[in-house]
């Protein structure tokens, strides 16, 4: 498989990272070579093996339906970087 | 008829009645202060780990096995993700291709004729809309319903996000955030594009409601956000070409019942006239995205939506699958009790109810139906207890905002009063008084006729009567004997005034019989 640099542009985006040409230049073939060693993975045959769900072998863990004590508010938006004492604060969210 | 069909499919999320939040133990109380109920797990702090709530998991499978599910003995949650300030981790907990249930149905009492859209024409204003039904019952019974089995592609379990409010008259700048929502349990459900138009989806959300609610699942409330309901709808539209399918809409932002039906009723001939001018198919444009205003009655554009692929699911593996025994399966099945549906059908075989008349009493919830079920083996007439439950019971529950369970006169008493009604010591208006009387005074039936002066009127007396009022208004006599039935009510109102306690419907009886006899003068 081959990334082109609209591909890693595309990546960007959907992460929120943005990147300067520059860096495109230099992250699109670094990007190339990890997607390369992942698909040393295809060299196995994996015919009739079951898709693996969680690396651990185990199932059904759960917690009962009690309530315990949430944060205090004021440690809760301690660190955000904006915030009111009752809110977190952020740029405008319109159009929805 | 427009020259189209209507075609919707549901998404209908709905809030789970836990205790707690779905991976971590803060409280779902609504209505709590901002930000006062969450921990490090649910806003999203680097190292916190979900750990799944046994009871959400539970209810979600008791519910999909009220919708006739098949269920996946092995199931997983994904991470989707997204930015949106709402979403502190970034990513949505979700279950994308390993759902834990799929294809199940739900059956809705749908009207008749209509398979077509009922806009009134491509004007595309809502005033012109066809009116429909207010929050009138439906007419079961009445010829006009019929059952109609709407599939269910999915119900999967995931978790709910923050709250972000803009208010843009305080002049502020910001959006506020309220993560206190964030991670409560939603299970959403999904149908088949099924539902034919905006009556069968009003419909369709009632029963599904219902049914969430005898199965105590959730509380349904629309306006606290407990039921969402987005809408994906689309048109088939007939031309000499063949059918034509219209690129689908998404509509959201729909607070009510009522503003679905209202939304899809707008929908319809807006699609239509849009197809005209553009000509645009299923394909040719990406899904819209719209929004329901519920002021001024009509969808407005939003924003496009994000390619689906472009959530990157992937497994999380900070959560272990479920798996599902047949034996738990089995075991829960058995705790689901009689769901709306099968009460229906016991009500109309073992009472003899309509279907009306069962819709009504079973859409009242579970403690209704049984104070209705324990009045009608009292009085030993279910046609009888269904009428006084809708007539007296529930108009009393309707004025003085009262559950049934509030309502001051329980079944045994109530069915007493019905007994002696039944066995003509008194009828049926002079029973509403006593009814009345034993709602102020909470003194039995036996008590409150005593107390009244109400006894039954010997029947000789009764005969004595009339043949003495029939002799003092020959007039009377001969209007009867001519045919005209309405004579009759003038001597039942003076024999009334007469005798307070005497039986209208027996006196009619009596008053038909001694007429007969009387000689043509």
């Amino acid at each position: 498989m081959t990334l082109s640099r609209a591909d890693v542009e595309k990546v960007a985006l959907l992460a929120r990272l943005e990147l300067s040409s520059a860096e495109l230049n230099l992250l699109t073939p670094q990007l190339q070579q990890i997607v390369e060693y992942v698909e040393s993975l295809n060299e196995l045959n994996t015919e009739g093996v079951e898709p693996m769900a969680h690396a651990l072998d185990v199932a059904n863990v759960f917690a009962e339906d009690v309530v315990r004590p949430s944060l205090p508010r004021e440690q809760a938006l301690a660190n955000a970087p904006h915030q009111d004492g009752e809110f977190y604060l952020v740029p405008a969210v319109l159009g929805e | 008829m427009p020259p189209y069909t209507l075609i919707i499919g549901l998404e209908t999320h709905v809030q789970l009645s836990t205790a707690t939040k779905l991976f971590c133990r803060c409280s779902t109380k609504f209505g709590a202060l901002p930000n006062t109920q969450t921990c490090p797990v649910c806003i999203g702090m680097p190292g916190t780990l979900p750990v799944m709530n046994r009871e959400a998991f539970e209810l979600s499978l008791r519910t999909a096995l009220a919708l006739n599910c098949s269920i996946h003995q092995f199931t997983k949650w994904d991470r989707k993700q997204y930015y949106y300030p709402d979403l502190p981790k970034g990513y949505q907990i979700s279950q994308y291709d390993l759902p834990f249930s799929y294809e199940g149905w739900l059956e809705i009492q749908a009207p008749l004729s209509l398979g077509q859209g009922n806009g009134a024409g491509a004007e595309g204003s809502a005033g012109t809309a066809t009116p429909s039904p207010q929050h009138a019952p439906p007419q079961r019974g009445r010829g006009s319903l019929v059952s109609k089995r709407i599939r269910i592609i999915r119900a999967h379990l995931e978790e709910d996000a923050g709250k972000s409010t803009h208010d843009e008259t305080a002049g502020v700048a910001d959006s506020r955030i309220d993560l206190n929502r964030a991670g409560t349990p939603l299970l959403e459900i999904v149908s088949h594009p099924d539902l034919r138009s905006a009556a069968e989806t009003r419909a369709y959300l009632a029963e599904l409601k219902l049914l969430l609610t005898y199965l105590g699942v959730s509380d349904c409330n629309m306006q606290e956000g407990s039921l969402r309901v987005d809408a994906n709808i689309n048109l088939h539209i007939d031309t000499p070409q063949g059918k034509i399918a219209t690129p689908i809409v998404e509509v959201k932002n729909m607070n009510s019942f009522r503003a679905v039906e209202r939304a899809m009723e707008y929908e319809a001939p807006r699609q239509y006239e849009v197809w005209q001018e553009t000509g645009q198919k299923l394909g040719d444009v990406p899904k819209q995205t719209r929004g329901w205003d519920d002021v001024h009655e009509r969808t407005y554009g939003q924003r496009r939506k994000e390619e689906s692929s472009d959530y990157r699911y992937l497994p999380d593996p900070d959560l272990v699958p479920v798996t599902i025994s047949a034996e738990k399966l089995e075991q829960l099945r058995a705790t689901l009790g009689e769901l709306p549906a099968q009460l229906r059908t016991r009500l109309e075989s073992t009472y003899g109810l309509t279907a009306y008349d069962s819709e009504v009493l079973v859409n009242q919830g579970r403690e209704l139906v049984d104070y209705f079920v324990q009045l009608a083996e009292l009085c030993g007439n279910g046609k009888q207890a269904s009428n006084w439950m809708q007539q007296d019971v529930m108009r009393v529950m309707g004025e003085q905002h009262l559950s049934i369970a509030e309502y001051p006169i329980g079944p045994a008493a109530l069915a007493e009063l019905l007994k002696a009604v039944k066995a003509g010591e008194l009828d049926t208006t002079r029973g509403r008084e006593v009814l009345a009387r034993m709602l102020v005074t909470r003194n039995s039936a036996a008590v409150v006729i005593q107390d009244l002066g109400i006894e039954k009127v010997d029947e000789s007396d009764m005969y004595a009567l009339c043949q003495e009022l029939l002799n003092a208004n020959p007039k009377i006599v001969d209007d009867l004997k001519s045919g005209k039935q309405q004579a009759a009510g003038s001597l039942i109102g003076q024999a009334k005034k007469r005798n307070p306690n005497i039986n209208p419907a027996r006196f009619r009886e009596i008053l038909a019989e001694l007429v007969a006899r009387e000689p043509t003068s």
